[in-house]
């Protein structure tokens, strides 16, 4: 069929099953967006090219499909780039095409040109320059698999602007043809084996569970191989979700900010089983001492994760839509009675856990932050997603908000971007729009993607906002006071900005809450109503988020709150 | 520090250069050479990269981030295999009438050739080992070395079997 470039990209979205993109036009995508235009294609305008970009990567997070991305050359790409990095960090697939300047303008330093396809090179998981028309078809073909096999991530295809214009004879390729690539990881079963033999072997078993089951969509799985080993169970950041929040042996997130009884398990354990996750900084502490009794085991899909941050004694190399279904077969044909076994650890595990649990104090009749999104979650039902920015607020949601199911707690894990959360919520609620969806964001973060209340307004996107306002960029001013003798350099926000008034601006609900009696007399009907709500809420300045592993040191070594 | 050289095949598209130089530095590697030509299929290039890392550990991770590529279609480490290194250097070294002739017996000790010559200088060619290379250019540092250009390090392994069906 001859259609031009531009026809050509939207005729693949339509066959890639693409049903929203995020982006905003320019020079380059003028053609694009003709088409846009002419196939009526649904297409959310935002109002900044970072918006779109973690729109599409919060739609993929709360729905496990491609986010994809439009953005013009030069600064409608570079706008991307937060954005990108957000994505491949935390392996989130988005397709991103930017426009580039036309053929005969590469490399003359035109108008609004810049080197998207070297800028994204380290940031992206694969990325084009297209060039040639006729390649489009087959480039788009690779982007979207590459973007959503084996881990997934951000691919990126740069597109020349007269490639748009160009008339091609459109054929759609049925299969991908990658000789470096198959996106198939099916590994060794022996490997399984052995880790079968260590679960015999091992009195005091932890998993521990990651992001790579909200991706790999595992997380059933994960619960029948729970079910019937009945051994604790911690999670990372991104694993939240990956197991009920009520799962009995479940002892929330671990790491710097994590629950003291996870850390504890992890540092006394004998064997901890770790599911598709990666051993951040943040999570492990002092990497040398972390888990320093445990064999340990790497459920893995990257071969260049195992051994990068922690030496796996066990690795299974694979899948985790492969591996975990092996491994549950075998383990429950086992002669062994695994659970009766592991329940006296279960039982001491528990007991840590439930005698440290995630804490604050009351102060009189202020509103204090932990408190605030304990309600909300108490307000909540178990297919409510949880959306955050970054910094105190995020750390306070991962500790009091519950998440039953995965896919349902989003957030900024890897980068830790500020500015994540008010686009991703917007993308979360256009792929789930049955859903609630709930933002946790801060004084600080809002403000750094606040244009995209506009199109939250202007499509009536229902994300009720939660601005946790203590007047200052919370973590920052934490560790000034921690270890910087209490000097707030540059992160007190006391200024003239009124939250309520800067939603409304732009057509979304504004409320304030100051007072303890408020989450119970205002909040339950400000979230039950229809709509976008911006809800600012004013908490305390100096609130820590504890417990704390202060950097460089061991898990146990968790400075506990009083 | 330890040095290993890689033979990598990857896609002969564009790009591939600043998907492989884009992850070296990213991932901060230590690189000593890297070079690439086209091979026996039309559609892959070879890129032989000496890189140099404090342990096995850190080799299997230049290793694994660079078969994480997509243009990537194999690596393997010859410094596993029996296998055959060279290094092609050009060196322009100063030589007058007094110096021509003592130049011209190290460039016979070392088996290289001379390819250019004037009044002034002469350039010196020489194929070898790394080891071979830097000797000949400690000798002819007595002269003064104008420019070198070195192409680092190739190799293939000894016997029939290829890269490709390692």
């Amino acid at each position: 069929m001859l259609m031009n470039g531009a026809q050509a990209v939207l005729e693949s979205l339509k066959k890639e099953g693409v049903d929203v993109v995020f982006g905003y036009p320019g020079g380059a995508v003028l053609t694009l967006y003709d088409a846009v235009y002419n196939m009526n294609f649904r297409h959310i305008l935002t109002r900044h090219e970072q918006g779109a970009v973690h729109a599409a990567d919060g739609y993929a997070r709360a729905t496990g499909k491609v986010g994809v991305v439009f953005a013009t050359s030069g600064p409608g790409a570079t706008n991307l780039i937060t954005g990108i990095a957000t994505a491949c960090t935390d392996s989130v697939p988005l397709v991103c095409f930017t426009g580039q300047v036309a053929n005969p303008y590469i490399g003359k330093d035109s108008f609004q040109e810049a080197d998207i396809f070297g800028i994204t090179t380290p940031i992206t998981k694969h990325n084009y320059l297209v060039k040639d028309a006729n390649e489009l078809p087959r480039i788009i073909k690779e982007a979207f698999f590459i973007a959503r096999t084996g881990r997934p991530g951000p691919v990126v295809i740069d597109v020349a602007k007269d490639v748009f214009d160009t008339q091609i004879d459109y054929v759609y390729p049925d299969t991908v043809k990658l000789r470096g690539y198959s996106g198939k990881y099916e590994g060794d079963e022996k490997e399984i084996d052995t880790v079968v033999a260590a679960l015999k072997a091992a009195k005091k078993p932890l998993f521990f569970v990651g992001g790579g089951i909200n991706g790999s969509d595992t997380a059933e799985e994960m619960g029948l191989i729970l079910d019937k080993l009945k051994t604790p169970v911690a999670s990372t950041l991104l694993g939240l979700g990956t197991v009920a929040a009520d799962r009995p042996g479940y002892l929330g997130f671990a790491g710097m900010h994590g629950a003291y009884g996870a850390n504890m398990a992890i540092q006394e354990c004998d064997l901890l089983l770790c599911v598709g996750m990666r051993f951040s900084d943040r999570v492990t502490g002092k990497v040398a001492e972390f888990a320093p009794h445990a064999k340990v085991v790497h459920f893995e899909l990257d071969l260049a994760e195992i051994n990068k941050n922690v030496n796996a004694d066990l690795r299974v190399l694979g899948d985790l839509r492969w591996s975990l279904p092996i491994f549950r077969q075998k383990i429950f044909a086992a002669d062994d009675d695994f659970a009766a076994r592991f329940a006296p650890w279960l039982e001491h595990v528990t007991a840590i856990h439930v005698a440290h649990p995630f804490g604050y104090k009351e102060e009189g009749d202020v509103i204090k932050p932990e408190a605030l999104i304990a309600k909300v979650s108490e307000l909540s039902d178990e297919n409510t997603v949880a959306v955050t920015d970054v910094g105190q607020h995020q750390m306070w949601a991962a500790q009091f908000f519950k998440t039953y199911r995965p896919r349902h707690f989003l957030t900024s894990g890897g980068q830790g971007t500020m500015g994540y959360g008010l686009p991703a919520a917007m993308g979360a609620k256009l792929g789930k729009p049955e859903q609630k969806v709930i933002l946790f964001t801060g004084d600080g973060s809002i403000m750094m993607n606040c244009q995209e209340f506009a199109t939250i307004a202007d499509n009536d996107i229902d994300v009720k906002v939660i601005v946790v306002h203590n007047s200052i960029l919370g973590m920052v001013g934490q560790w000034q006071r921690l270890f910087y003798q209490h000097h707030y350099s540059q992160s007190e926000l006391k200024g003239k900005t009124d939250f309520v008034k800067l939603a409304e601006a732009m057509g979304v609900k504004g409320y304030r809450l100051t007072k303890k009696e408020e989450l119970d007399s205002k909040l339950p009907q400000i979230l039950a109503e229809k709509g976008a709500a911006l809800i600012d809420v004013i908490v305390p300045e100096e609130e820590d988020v504890l417990p704390m592993v202060p950097g460089g040191k061991r898990l146990d070594e968790m400075v506990l709150g009083d | 520090m330890k040095k290993y050289l890689l033979a990598v095949l990857v896609d002969n598209k564009p790009g591939v250069l600043t998907h492989v130089s884009g992850l070296i530095s990213r991932r901060a590697f230590n690189i000593e050479s890297i070079s690439a030509g086209y091979t026996e299929e039309e559609a892959v290039t070879r890129i032989n990269i000496v890189v140099s890392v404090e342990s096995e550990n850190e080799l299997d991770q230049v290793v694994n981030q660079l078969s994480k590529l997509i243009d990537v279609i194999k690596i393997v480490n010859l410094t596993k295999y029996d296998s055959i290194a060279r290094e092609l250097v050009m060196i322009k070294v100063r030589a007058t009438r007094e110096t021509r002739a003592e130049i011209i017996d190290v460039v016979n000790v070392f088996r290289a050739n001379i390819v250019d010559v004037t009044p002034e200088n002469v350039v010196i060619e020489l194929t070898g080992q790394q080891s071979k290379i830097d000797a000949v250019i400690e000798v002819l540092s007595e002269y003064e070395i104008i420019e070198i250009a070195r192409t680092g390090a190739i190799a293939l392994s000894r016997g029939p079997v290829p890269v490709k069906k390692m």
